[in-house]
């Protein structure tokens, strides 16, 4: 792997080595000197032309727990909210040295422009870019089903499970990359949202779609994934009436989540809308993997980072 | 001195010129026989004047001048992007004749002043007639109508009234344009685009929009503005042009008003006739275009509608960009592509090449309606004896590969850039005299 900007440009093969690596990860991580010295001397820097707390601090700490140097420099009180261009930045960031970019926009291609534009010449992590696509996302995502429904097989993908995902899928990079990723694991994805929230031109995904939450739940899914309703993004307005007739007809319940297998867990990417597109209680449910997707994030991008970076990773770690 | 700006002069003092062994029109080999700027003959073994220069075009067709419906030549305001000079350059490099120049400049072309400022800027660089646009409201903006008989009734001359890059949206001002305009023979050229439709759109709604989550241009933000415009030109009885029309669904719609005998006249731009939605794929925005790209069955449905005569013209809506404006994000990019410089060898490529358009026909979707739509008098006439000498001699069978770097343009922003396509233009005249040889501008 050179970048990692679009589960599109993933095989099945690369899909698992990454998901085996995060697990490898995720035992040093229960070790006593967590560090691992893999990375030292590289610098990875946190491009963020788009707030996002929480996926840089994952990536902060995924870079650090091998050992990397971090720099972030984010939109807020740089020259980027001054209008310097993606190209200035770029420019500037392979003068510093850096050994790879990690970078979050609300521009859709802003990680492939930077990858492909000759602007750069390191390794580019996509961490969401526009409605496009969010890569490490999707591997998490998989990461945390694997290990409660897959458990124990680190050649495994997710061949036979059915994943539900539900919401406001149009402006959705998480749902992209989780249709592509979970399908090319060998999952089954239906997809759930009101008709203003389907994208044109989705029928031509790998996954069902259905206007209809209750019939999807109906079919017991292993796994259903609440996504956030994203009204910021929602230009022109009009893709549903009011919140309450949303959550209604689209909104995770308590009702709705005591009615799915026993077996069965809730993802939600987070940040949620608690009592929106899903209630309190069952954010807060043992079946709610929510607070465990935050850590597998971190174990996902460290094997990321290793994947790109690391000059044994060609042979596997360890 | 209130003389017309609309015809360049002609070359009175110019040596004679035998174009000596082409085919006009793609047809039967003739000499074209060119004298103190008009056409003397045109016939078989034409006898040279003694002091004629005899130009070689063996294989080569022999077109009248190209006229561009559809330019944005930036100046003035647009400079960085492109000037009078420069975008006439790249016109007359494409083998045109005369080129309408867009009214969205800073100022917008709204004024008599303005428009017969960018005429006579024309003039002086003597590249090609430039015959400005006028807008059809104050600024752009929608609200009220410019003063379109000033335009019309100044030096310029001005036929044709549009808010290109901005759709008259406004149904009642439509209406209004559209009825005003016919006191003095003009047209109102739309760019068909419903705004609201259309907010923050990105590219055409379909397939790859869902797939890399950009915002999505459909269709229908552009068919419905035809199928209401067409309406209305047929309730008040006026002409209605269409500009880049680029769905399969526009298409449909201008075929019915044309059955029903609207004055409906329609363009498609060389870039729609070939590139898909397909291009965008890769995030770069040289494919950034208004309207967007569409699909493989919208470029079939435009070259039939260009082939059976739905389409009427094909004009290239240059739109020549800064490179900063292009080397961005995708959604911050500018839209709009260059195309004055290949915009030939497209319409050979996409249409003569596959057997869809003779020469004939080229002549007239490039060169005749265009001028007719735009009341340009003196440009699109038949190559024969007493015409301006408005005249393109096109040589179809080198093949290049595209460089934008090569072109008079300031603008590199050519989505065919690597591309090889066909054609040379050996000679452009413009009222007799030379502007280009062999693919290179003739300093004056
Ligand atoms: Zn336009």
């Amino acid at each position: 792997m050179r970048h990692f900007i679009s589960i599109a440009d993933l095989d099945r093969e690369e899909a698992i080595a990454v998901l085996a690596t995060a697990e490898h990860m995720a035992e040093t991580q229960s070790r006593s000197i967590r560090k691992l010295p893999t990375l030292v001397g590289t610098t990875v820097v946190n491009l963020f032309f788009e707030d996002s707390t929480r996926t840089r601090i994952s990536f902060e700490a995924a870079a650090k727990r091998l050992s990397a140097d971090v720099i972030n420099f984010s939109a807020k009180g740089s020259s980027v909210s001054k209008g310097e261009s993606l190209k200035d930045t770029a420019l500037t960031l392979q003068a510093m040295g850096a050994d790879a970019v990690v970078v979050r926009s609300g521009s859709s291609g802003a990680a492939h422009l930077l990858a492909h534009a000759g602007w750069i010449d390191q390794p580019i992590v996509n961490a969401g870019d526009g409605a496009h696509e969010h890569p490490t996302q999707a591997m998490l995502d998989a990461f945390t089903l694997r290990r409660h429904l897959r458990p124990g097989d680190l050649t495994a993908g997710l061949d036979g499970l059915h994943v539900v995902i539900v919401g406001d899928v149009l402006h959705s990079r998480v749902a992209r990359s989780n249709v592509l990723l979970l399908t090319l694991l060998g999952a089954r994805v239906t997809l759930v949202a009101p008709p203003a929230l389907v994208p044109v031109g989705a029928a031509a995904w790998p996954c069902r779609i259905t206007y209809d939450l209750d019939e999807a739940l109906a079919t017991g899914p292993d796994a259903v994934m609440m996504l956030r309703v994203q009204r910021e993004r929602m230009v022109g307005g009009g893709f549903f009436p009011t919140a309450g007739e949303y959550s209604r007809r689209y909104g995770l319940t308590t009702a709705r989540a005591a009615a799915l297998p026993d077996h069965a867990i809730v993802l939600h990417p987070g940040p949620m809308n608690r009592g929106f597109e899903i209630a309190g209680d069952v954010a807060d449910s043992p079946r709610s993997v929510i607070v465990e997707q935050v850590a597998s994030g971190v174990f996902v991008r460290m094997a990321v980072l290793y994947h790109l970076l690391a000059t044994d990773s060609r042979e596997g770690l360890r | 001195m209130t003389a017309d700006q609309t015809a360049p002069p002609l070359a009175t003092d110019h040596a004679p010129l035998l174009i000596r062994g082409g085919r006009p029109y793609g047809e039967d080999v003739q000499d074209v026989l060119v004298v103190k700027g008009r056409i003397e003959a045109v016939g078989t073994s034409l006898e040279a004047p003694a002091e004629a220069e005899i130009v070689d075009a063996d294989g080569c067709i022999v077109l009248p001048g190209l006229v561009d419906l559809h330019t944005h030549l930036r100046e003035p305001g647009g400079e960085e992007a492109e000037t009078i000079e420069s975008g006439t350059r790249a016109a007359a490099r494409g083998g045109f004749t005369a080129v309408h120049a867009m009214a969205n400049t800073t100022p917008v072309a709204d004024t008599a002043g303005v428009v017969e400022q960018v005429a006579r800027r024309g003039e002086t660089s003597g590249w090609c007639s430039v015959r400005p646009v006028g807008a059809v409201t104050v600024g752009l903006a929608g609200e009220r109508l410019a003063e379109l008989d000033a335009m019309a009734n100044s030096r310029a001359k001005v036929r044709v009234f549009s808010d290109d890059g901005k759709c008259v949206h406004d149904p009642v001002l439509m209406r209004r344009a559209l009825e005003y305009v016919k006191s003095f023979d003009g047209v109102i050229a739309q760019h068909a685009q419903d705004p609201r439709l259309t907010e923050g759109a990105q590219m055409h709604e379909g397939v790859v929009s869902a797939e890399l989550g950009l915002a999505g241009w459909p269709a229908v933000a552009e068919e419905s503005i035809i199928a209401r415009d067409v309406l209305l030109a047929q309730h008040v009885g006026s002409r209605l042009h269409v500009c880049h029309l680029s769905t399969a669904g526009s298409v449909d719609i201008v075929r019915w008003a044309k059955q029903r005998g609207i004055a409906v006249t329609a363009e498609v731009t060389p870039h729609h006739l070939l590139l898909t939605d397909e291009n965008v794929r890769d995030f770069d925005a040289v494919y950034k275009v208004n309207p967007p790209l569409r699909t493989a069955a919208d470029v079939e449905a435009v070259r039939e509608g260009l082939a059976d005569g739905t389409i009427d013209i094909v004009a290239t809506d240059h739109a020549p960009h800064p490179r900063d404006a292009k080397d961005r994000e995708w959604d911050q990019a500018a839209m709009g592509m260059t195309g004055l410089e290949t915009a030939l060898a497209l319409v050979q490529r996409t249409m003569v090449d596959e057997g869809r358009l003779s020469w004939r026909e080229v002549a007239r979707v490039l060169s005749e309606r265009p001028a007719e739509i735009g009341r340009d008098e003196d440009q699109g006439q038949q190559l024969a004896a007493g015409a301006p000498a408005h005249v393109l001699v096109w040589d179809p069978r080198p093949v290049r590969t595209t460089d934008p770097a090569e072109h008079s343009s300031r603008g590199r922003n050519s989505p065919f850039a690597g591309l090889e396509l066909p054609g040379l233009n050996r000679l452009t005249l413009l009222g007799g005299r030379p502007t280009v040889r062999d693919g290179a501008v003739v300093e004056h």
